[in-house]
């Protein structure tokens, strides 16, 4: 059902107004994603609060401004966490952002978690999309276009997400005689393959005795010990196919730590902008038109960079 | 001309259907009345519309040339898979031209590296899963329908399934699209890589139906099959029993991979047409699947036992083996079919309430039913508190239809009020344009809007879908411009 704006949410609203350049700072984790705001852009903070944990629906409402690592705690005291990657920083920066966790493979993507967004358009209006059900396909799925847009459509205030249960055993294990690919087909759902050319890091979750019979199975395939958690990863995110991974000499990547099976890899340096078609970026550009003709909303990033 | 085409009147959209034969191929565009009228509907339970000359491509560039030709001619397209939809997405209204996709049916290829399927959008649902086998994968994704609606249409309608309460809906298993554009061009949305770079266009586009453009080629996510499954068939002697079960075993922390509830009608009409050994003395029966790895699955079917128990479940059954599995899975996926036995036609509501309110709605839901004296029965995803009730009828009788529409309304109703939503796999079609409102609010309509008008500036596309009428200006142009000599 339709729902009034709450006070947070109007205040939001009212402090982005409807004229002149406008960007939300969360708490900078990710601040120079998609390029610098130009000096002069009113800052604004959006609202922050666990609003409803409902582990049997396995959803949370929280306000974006709402630091991740809260949000984790939180669900967690319930045994529940989300997709959202733990890399910190606030609930709408990192949808703003889009980034997955490093255990995409066992956490899902993060824009597959988002079930409903509230955000302050440009105009300053509050806009709801999506619904607060674990399925729903009324209407078109903006959220999916919100998320990863890096504030330039619209500025979140407010989600509802899907949770998850925590499973009842985590382990990490290394090994420095194993290939990652071997690991894909060795283990069946591995929560996460990292290497970084010599060592393969593999986390193994569920149930205590599936957690060993996966490390057993990798017995087979090389010598593991157990670790403490991933290794420490380069700043810069590249986005890769899995395949790609077979290849990495071609790239020039410097120390890298690469997510086999999902083809994320962390590097010393940017990943060159990789040439978007002019039909796409036409599309983009009407996209942004619809949604902020005065192009007001976080000026000077763009989620459509092309080489 | 409305109502006043005669035997003698010009063969209608002549020319239209002379550059789109030319474009295709003569035996590949249909423009006869008898084509025309079987076009005009699909599996819904609504009046048919008006279709215009059919196409069936068999490539993306023959897309391209139907929407560019139809374009020039002022008209409307629909894209249409297997017409199996039933919120009416699939209908022509305004007389559009229909792009039929199931000639574009080829599996392109099939990446294990990327766990990647390209496909054509014609391409049924379950025949994917079937070549899929032998890598040992399949596509995750699994409507009710998956014998005959094609992957195209799962895009189209973000359709959905059993097994999507553990694996989730066709977005999150569908990685790139090519997309042919309302004007002609082609688009490449979304990518194979991690983290494509951009707007998700991609995820804009799924779930439009059809009012975005047309998708040609189509990147699925392939699933590996499980290692470990265990099926279980709990009967109940209420439903409130089932569904406080479903709301217990996700509270417990655990995610099967499917909870189908199936009550005593429904389960009667299914057992004498699959033999699949359901219990037809059972208020309600749960078929709950766990799969994953060997031990995980056995604790969870203890679990999920012990919590069935708890609330009142009167019988366990383990699927024994495979062949069980499947007879099971048979039944609950004919369920539809199988109410045929009961009543000629069925009217169902596709609606999502929390799980915490099945047991409520569901009460409201037989109430409702009651009141209008229709015969309502209950087969549902109700691990996702995906409400699926059938209203059974004979259309032969008079004013059943009327009785069923406002049925339908209440039920729509109780499940928003139960803070539920409009559809959770069947999209809004035209069966529930005129609810979104109940929904969304004015600003939050606009925005769809304006991703529609995006892809689709001059809402050409599938036009009067979706979005109620007073969001949608361009529809109702596009609907008027029926040109005069088509057939009415």
């Amino acid at each position: 059902m339709t729902t009034a704006v709450d006070r947070h949410m109007a205040a939001f609203a009212s402090d982005i107004g409807s004229m002149g350049p406008v960007a939300v700072e969360g708490s900078r984790t990710r601040w120079d994603v998609g390029g610098e705001l130009p000096p002069g852009t009113h800052l604004v903070k959006a609202p922050t609060g666990i609003l409803e944990h409902r582990p049997e629906e396995m959803t949370v409402r929280a306000r974006a401004g709402t630091a991740v690592a809260e949000l984790h705690a939180e669900l967690a005291s319930r045994g529940q966490r989300t997709a959202l990657a733990r890399r910190g920083g606030t609930i709408g920066g990192a949808l703003a952002v889009g980034e997955n966790d490093l255990s995409v493979l066992g956490r899902g993507r993060v824009r597959d978690c988002v079930l409903q967004l509230c955000y302050v358009s440009a105009e300053g209006a509050v806009v709801k999309c999506g619904g607060p059900t674990v399925k729903n396909v009324s209407g078109f799925d903006l959220p999916r276009l919100i998320v990863g847009s890096l504030g330039t459509l619209g500025l979140i205030g407010e989600v509802i997400l899907r949770t998850n249960p925590i499973p009842p055993t985590s382990q990490w294990v290394v090994s420095s005689d194993s290939d990652p690919f071997m690991v894909l087909r060795a283990v069946a759902r591995p929560s996460a393959v990292l290497w970084d050319g010599t060592l393969t890091f593999v986390e193994l979750e569920g149930y205590a005795a599936d957690v060993q019979a996966q490390q057993n199975a990798l017995g087979s395939i090389g010598h593991w010990a157990e670790a403490v958690g991933p290794p420490e990863l380069p700043a810069h995110r590249w986005s890769l196919r899995p395949s790609d991974l077979r290849h990495l000499e071609q790239y020039a990547l410097g120390p890298f730590v690469a997510c086999a099976g999902a083809g994320t890899v962390f590097a010393t340096v940017p990943q060159p902008l990789r040439a978007v078609s002019p039909t796409i970026l036409a599309l983009a550009e009407r996209v942004k038109q619809e949604f902020d003709p005065t192009k007001r909303l976080s000026p000077g990033r763009s989620a459509m960079r092309s080489a | 001309m409305k109502g006043t085409a005669t035997v003698n009147a010009p063969t209608p959209d002549a020319a239209l259907v002379k550059e789109l034969a030319a474009a295709l191929s003569p035996d590949r565009v249909r423009a006869d009345s008898a084509e025309r009228a079987l076009f005009a509907h699909d599996a819904s339970v609504f009046a048919g519309g008006l279709a215009g000359p059919i196409c069936f491509p068999t490539c993306t560039a023959e897309v391209q040339a139907i929407m560019r030709i139809s374009a020039a001619h002022g008209r409307a397209i629909v894209p249409r898979g297997a017409g199996t939809g039933l919120a009416g997405g699939a209908i022509p209204l305004g007389g559009p031209v229909v792009v039929a996709t199931t000639k574009m049916n080829r599996i392109l290829d099939v990446d294990i590296d990327n766990r990647v399927a390209w496909v054509e959008p014609g391409v049924v649902n379950l025949d994917l899963s079937k070549h899929l086998r032998p890598f040992g994968f399949h596509f995750a994704p699994d409507p009710s329908s998956q014998q005959a609606c094609t992957i195209g249409g799962n895009v189209a309608n973000n359709s959905g399934g059993p097994h999507c309460l553990a694996y989730g809906v066709t977005t999150q298993h569908v990685l790139a699209l090519d997309v042919v554009l309302p004007d002609g061009e082609l688009v490449s949305l979304g990518g194979i890589d991690a983290e494509p770079d951009g707007y998700d266009l991609r995820g804009a586009f799924i779930g439009g139906e059809g009012t975005l453009g047309i998708a040609t080629r189509i990147a699925v996510r392939i699933t590996p099959n499980p290692s470990a499954v265990r099926t279980l068939l709990l009967a109940f002697g209420s439903i409130e029993g089932a569904a406080n079960t479903v709301s217990g075993v996700i509270a417990a922390g655990i995610v099967p991979a499917a909870m189908e509830v199936m009550d005593r009608p429904i389960t009667e009409a299914v057992e004498n047409f699959v033999h699949a050994g359901y219990p037809t003395d059972a208020a309600a029966v749960l078929l709950a699947e766990v799969d994953g790895l060997e031990a995980g699955t056995r604790t969870d079917a203890e679990r999920i036992t012990e919590i069935g128990l708890a609330n009142g479940a009167t019988s366990v059954r383990v699927a024994a083996d495979d062949d069980e599995r499947a007879r099971l899975w048979k039944g609950r996926k004919n369920a539809f079919g199988a109410v045929a036995q009961i009543a000629p036609s069925y009217y169902l509501h596709d609606t999502v309430v929390p799980r915490s309110a099945l047991a409520g709605v569901l009460r409201a839901v037989y109430a409702i039913a009651e009141r209008h004296q229709l015969l309502v029965v209950n087969v549902f995803h109700a691990g996702d508190g995906n409400l699926h009730p059938l209203l059974l009828f004979d259309r032969r009788e008079p004013g059943v239809m009327e009785r069923v529409h406002a049925a339908g309304e209440e039920i729509v109703h109780a499940c928003l009020d139960a803070g539920g939503v409009l559809s959770g796999e069947h999209g809004i079609g035209v069966e529930k344009q005129k609810y979104m409102q109940l929904m969304f609010g004015p600003d939050d309509l606009d925005h769809q809007a304006r991703l529609r008008r995006a892809f689709d500036p001059t809402c050409r596309s599938n036009p009067g879908k979706v979005l109620p009428s007073s969001h949608s200006c361009a529809d109702i142009q596009a609907l008027r411009a029926v040109p005069t000599g088509v057939w009415v």
